[in-house]
């Protein structure tokens, strides 16, 4: 329960043990003081009843101790929050997109990932944006908590403590996915991350259009597929998820409903291409109605998309 | 004199034999008296909390195995969200307050009804009628949203959220017009002789519930005007499609929806000041310091909802205001429990059941509370929002408190209602099922939660595997105990042993009239001369 890996770990284990321990202290007091009073004057025991209607006191006491005692929590929470909102200034910047249902992480450099890679001992800004509805970011190993609000943008900072592998959450209830809405945080040694910061330039949009001619299509799929949230809802292995499944699709007949009418079409290219340009043009039969968020495709990514599709067979 | 006369025709004659200008069931559903509205009001929200029970076991039985167990991620969404939705503005939102209140309140002030007998009647009604909007609004929409319904995703799934705040808004007129009428009967119908501080404890709880109920509740009202004006004129208010802004709409839901966590405890501890000193034959310990408490939970109590909100992106400044306002709640929540304690001290107890379930309810309450303590902490909180910590707190606190005192009240006054005892062994069987089960369940939850496990989630990863069983296996306890309880208690009404008129020795009105009581209660207005726990020698040897 209390291991971590930030910076925070430390403060918000500790304002939380403080807490604990006063309490289990007037928790157990409280407790055995109840139970003993009712064994030791139990009727049987004791007739002579005091009719002490109060003790001012004792009154007195037991207001002041508490209210000393949840002065100094308050205070406890406070300064570990206060730390929890003075962002150093040389912090690094990653915007991470909460969707349904899925986190895309973008780096300075424009580069695109589903997995959060960040380096050592160094001050991290997480930007938490929604492109749909609320949605929270979330890393229990780094006691940090963040909404994500269509329209707001909102700050969350760490400083990782330990090289790892760590679980991120979405802890704000989002829909059909909310429980499959994980991603993961990697901390490298900052040398090694300085490395893979360089490495990846190349498959940032900025270095062009990923067009060298050797490249075979569809050879970008998977990694599109990924960042831009298909995944969350259309698998590639065959389960039926929130959506159709991509394998096997292509060159199949499939049974759509256009405009509130059953028909069978060919799973052609020009299907697939409309079926991600306008989703509810053709639904597929036996799914409900969800909207599929917009994914700004280039013309690039999206044949790369579809090429991707008539390989998974 | 003349209405000595009238006094004395009806003194056979209890409430439950009455009859009326109406037969049978319009008997019931149009009596203006306010024992009946008490029971009317009982039947509906036991059929709903069993109804919710079974909706809560569900889901843990899904969470038993990792991936799908017994439903699809859809359907486990709806049956969170109508567990809530029950539980909450159906059950114990009208809670003690609505049942044993309105049975109890006239009743230990020395009065024949309350105020207003008509408008309780129309509160009961409205009641009906919210419940049956609130299920049409969850089931046309099929609602998913969780009953915070948060927008913009309660928009985007086409979820009713107009109806549902609708059904909110008839359920909280219900609730505004019950605190009302009980504040004017609370001022204005209490016998001679009884000055304030000589009113039972759980009438000081349920008015101060009654002004929460008053106050607060209208926000409410705000929030649907403003859907409604957002829905019709397209301005954008809540929804950030419109350039609105959801987290103001998170601000109104619980500027409500956190003085009534408050409206459905304070009655409890009411009911809790009632059991002690009647168990202990003595006197209450702090008399002054409980009530007084009760008022200042119920003033600082609505002024500390942001702390729902400390990572929604709220600003910093409103974030430590309301940290700070919520460590004070902690403090007549504090004295109260010290002087419950205290009151036991150099007592002759007797332990029946009632007085079990006011030790449970101190027992789980503490925990609740201190728990408590840590989600106002801004910084634990940031870790423990949204995750099973938080499900695992309010479950100590809604249930393991004010579903436990209300339990406690069921036993306690059941003779004096129905003139029947309860089963008793099946009962400490039921109480020991549920204590075991409770504890199970929701401090394994909490746990889960300090581990990170977040709430409202359909799957769980496997580091939370083995919690996820133990809590599973303690659902089936405390299943299995509400319904060994809820099946004695219904068996009681109709078969339990006859009861005497005063079983507990309680020194409060309630137990100096017959069992089942009079239809008008009282023969003769009593003249009250001493302090409600005031026993002679002669009471604590009873």
């Amino acid at each position: 329960m209390f291991s971590g890996s930030s910076t925070f770990v430390s403060e918000v284990d500790q304002a939380f043990l403080f807490i604990l321990i006063i309490s289990v202290i007037f928790f157990l007091g409280i407790t055995f003081a109840m139970i003993y009073f009712v064994v030791r004057y139990h009727h049987k025991k004791n007739q002579t009843v005091s009719q002490s209607s109060g003790n001012l006191t004792l009154e007195l006491l037991w207001t002041v101790i508490p209210t000393i005692l949840v002065l100094g929590m308050f205070y406890y929470g406070f300064i570990g929050y206060r730390h929890m909102k003075t962002i150093p200034p040389d912090a690094l910047e990653i915007q991470a997109l909460g969707r349904m249902w899925s986190w895309l992480y973008t780096y300075e450099n424009g580069y695109q990932t589903d997995t959060l890679t960040v380096p050592l001992g160094k001050p991290v800004k997480i930007r938490v944006e929604s492109a749909d509805v609320l949605h929270s970011f979330y890393i229990p190993a780094f006691r940090i908590k963040q909404d994500a609000v269509p329209g707001m943008k909102n700050y969350v900072w760490f400083e990782a403590t330990e090289t790892g592998i760590f679980d991120i959450f979405c802890a704000e209830y989002c829909g059909d996915r909310h429980s499959y809405m994980l991603s993961l945080v990697k901390v490298i040694p900052q040398e090694e991350y300085a490395t893979w910061y360089d490495g990846t330039a190349q498959f940032a949009p900025a270095a062009g259009p990923a067009g060298d001619a050797e490249r075979k299509p569809g050879s970008r799929g998977p990694m599109l597929v990924k960042i831009k949230g298909c995944v969350a809802c259309h698998s590639i292995d065959g389960a039926p998820l929130v959506g159709p499944t991509f394998k096997g699709v292509f060159g199949h007949q499939v049974t759509v409903i256009t405009d509130g009418q059953e028909r069978e079409i060919l799973a052609d290219e020009e299907y697939l291409r409309r079926s991600i340009l306008e989703p509810q043009a053709d639904r597929v039969k036996g799914f409900e109605n969800i909207p599929m968020p917009l994914q700004n495709l280039t013309e690039d990514e999206l044949a790369e998309i579809i090429a991707y599709i008539k390989e998974l067979q | 004199m003349a209405s000595h006369a009238i006094v004395e025709t009806t003194h056979e004659e209890n409430y439950l034999q009455y009859k009326g200008r109406h037969g049978g069931l319009w008997s019931w559903i149009f009596s203006t008296d306010h024992k009946r509205i008490g029971i009317l009001y009982m039947i509906g929200m036991f059929a709903f909390f069993v109804v919710a029970i079974t909706l809560g076991l569900l889901m843990r039985l899904e969470q038993l195995t990792m991936g799908p167990t017994i439903m699809q991620p859809s359907t486990y969404n709806k049956v969170f969200t109508l567990h809530g939705v029950i539980m909450i503005f159906l059950f114990i939102v009208p809670g003690i307050t609505a049942t044993f209140g309105n049975f109890f309140l006239p009743i230990q002030i020395g009065a024949k009804d309350v105020a207003f007998p008509r408008l309780n009647l129309f509160s009961w009604w409205l009641y009906v009628i919210g419940a049956v909007t609130a299920l049409v609004a969850v089931f046309t929409g099929m609602a998913d949203t969780g009953w915070t319904f948060y927008v913009p995703y309660s928009v985007r799934t086409g979820t009713n959220v107009t109806l549902a705040v609708l059904a909110a808004f008839i359920l909280g007129f219900s609730s505004i017009l019950t605190g009302l009428n009980f504040v004017t009967t609370v001022h204005r119908m209490r016998a001679p002789g009884m000055g304030w501080f000589r009113m039972p404890l759980f009438v000081w709880g349920l008015y101060a519930t009654a002004w929460i109920q008053v106050l607060a509740t209208p926000v409410v009202g705000i929030t649907l005007l403003l859907i409604i004006l957002e829905r019709t004129l397209g301005i954008g208010i809540f929804d950030p499609a419109l350039g609105g802004d959801p987290i103001l709409y998170q601000h109104l839901f619980w500027i409500y929806s956190h003085p009534a966590v408050y409206l459905m405890v304070l009655p409890g501890m009411g009911v809790v000041s009632e059991i002690i000193p009647t168990f202990a034959r003595r006197n209450i310990f702090g008399y002054k310091a409980i009530a007084y408490s009760s008022v200042g939970i119920a003033l600082v109590g609505t002024l500390v909802w942001g702390h729902h909100m400390y990572t929604s992106g709220q600003s910093y400044t409103a974030a430590v205001v309301f940290s700070f306002l919520t460590f004070l709640v902690a403090i007549p929540t504090a004295i109260k429990v010290f002087n419950w304690v205290a009151t036991l001290y150099k007592g002759s107890i007797r332990v029946e059941l009632p007085l079990l379930y006011a030790m449970a309810f101190i027992f789980h309450f503490s925990i609740g509370g201190f728990t408590g303590l840590m989600n106002a902490a801004i910084s634990v909180d940031v870790h423990i929002h949204d995750t099973y910590f938080v499900v695992g707190h309010f479950h100590y606190t809604m249930f393991g408190g004010t579903v436990f005192a209300m339990f406690g009240a069921l036993y306690y006054w059941l003779p004096k209602m129905f003139g029947r005892m309860y089963g008793q062994k099946i009962g400490i069987t039921a109480f020991v099922l549920q204590v075991i089960g409770f504890n199970m369940l929701y401090f394994t939850m909490m746990v889960m939660g300090y581990m990170g496990m977040p709430r409202r989630y359909y799957d769980h990863l496997p580091q939370f595997h083995d919690g996820h069983i133990i809590a599973t296996v303690g659902s089936w306890f405390l299943v299995a105990g509400l319904f060994l309880m809820i099946g004695n208690l219904v068996w009681s009404v109709f078969k339990g042993a006859k009861a005497e008129d005063n079983p507990w020795g309680g020194t409060t009105l309630e137990w100096q009239i017959p069992s089942p009581p009079p239809l008008e209660n009282f023969d003769k207005i009593p003249q009250v001369e001493r302090g409600p726990y005031e026993h002679t020698p002669v009471e604590v040897s009873k």
